[in-house]
């Protein structure tokens, strides 16, 4: 048999986010964004300082936290690199910056950040 | 590249703009394709979010101030849109991108793989939802 060759690993931050996204997103936006700030359905204190502080400070809550950003950045950087060129903007530095730049500072500031909380 | 001998081509180049009006199916390539920047403006919100949390109490009560804005909330509107058609068009295009399954000789039909992935994606969400209920009370 032949061997299979390793995917890439922009592939695999691709596909993976893009599953994160499609089934986490949604519930994420509307919680983070809508429910909790507007006291619908959840209380405005829901995330509140000593809440997410929590969160933070254990292992598995720092894991899901950067897992999420980490890999929606990555999977928004490959799609909005290549849409960059479906506008008509050039393959290139530019295209680059606001794509996979974002995605890279995303990661190492919420790396950063959960580490040192 | 222009040549030293000849005078810089300027022919006629054809615009890009609103090219994907020109048929349905670009359309509906382009508001796909458009979701992606959703994710990147929520994962860029997150981060901000973090960066709060990591640099205190009044730090992370002002990203929530933020967050309270009618024009954030504005925003997230737009933003759980996008996230639902991302979802979506995920989902409708998987059995085109995943490895094709055979169960028997029968092989797994588009139309079970499409229904299966939306079924647990609204599956997740509730899920989500109920987890978020039971973390925060």
């Amino acid at each position: 048999m032949k061997k299979r060759s390793n995917a890439p690993i922009l592939w695999v931050m691709f596909g993976g986010g893009g599953v994160l996204a499609a089934l986490l997103g949604f519930a994420l936006v509307t919680t983070t964004g809508i429910l909790v700030p507007m006291g619908w359905v959840f209380s405005p204190d829901a995330l509140s300082y000593a809440k997410v502080l929590g969160l933070a400070q254990s292992w598995l809550g720092k894991l899901f936290l950067f897992v999420i950003v980490w890999l929606f950045s990555w999977h928004a950087a490959h799609r909005v690199y290549h849409s960059l060129h479906d506008f008509g903007v050039p393959k290139g530095w530019g295209g680059r910056m606001v794509s996979y730049v974002v995605a890279f500072v995303c990661t190492v500031l919420a790396a950063v950040s959960l580490l040192s909380i | 590249m222009s040549h030293p001998q000849f005078p810089r081509h300027k022919g006629y180049v054809r615009s890009m703009n609103g090219w994907w009006n020109r048929n349905p199916f670009f359309q509906k390539y382009i508001l796909r394709e458009v979701t992606s920047f959703g994710v990147e403006i929520y994962a860029v919100i997150l981060t901000w979010g973090l960066v709060s949390l990591a640099r205190g109490e009044e730090a992370w009560n002002g990203w929530l101030a933020a967050m309270q804005s009618p024009w954030s909330v504005l925003l997230h509107v737009l933003l759980a849109a996008s996230m639902a058609i991302h979802a979506w068009s995920w989902f409708a295009i998987m059995p085109k991108t995943m490895p094709m399954v055979f169960i028997g000789h029968e092989r797994l039909k588009d139309a079970t793989i499409t229904r299966t992935g939306w079924a647990v994606a609204v599956v997740a969400t509730l899920v989500s939802w109920l987890i978020f209920g039971w973390w925060q009370s």
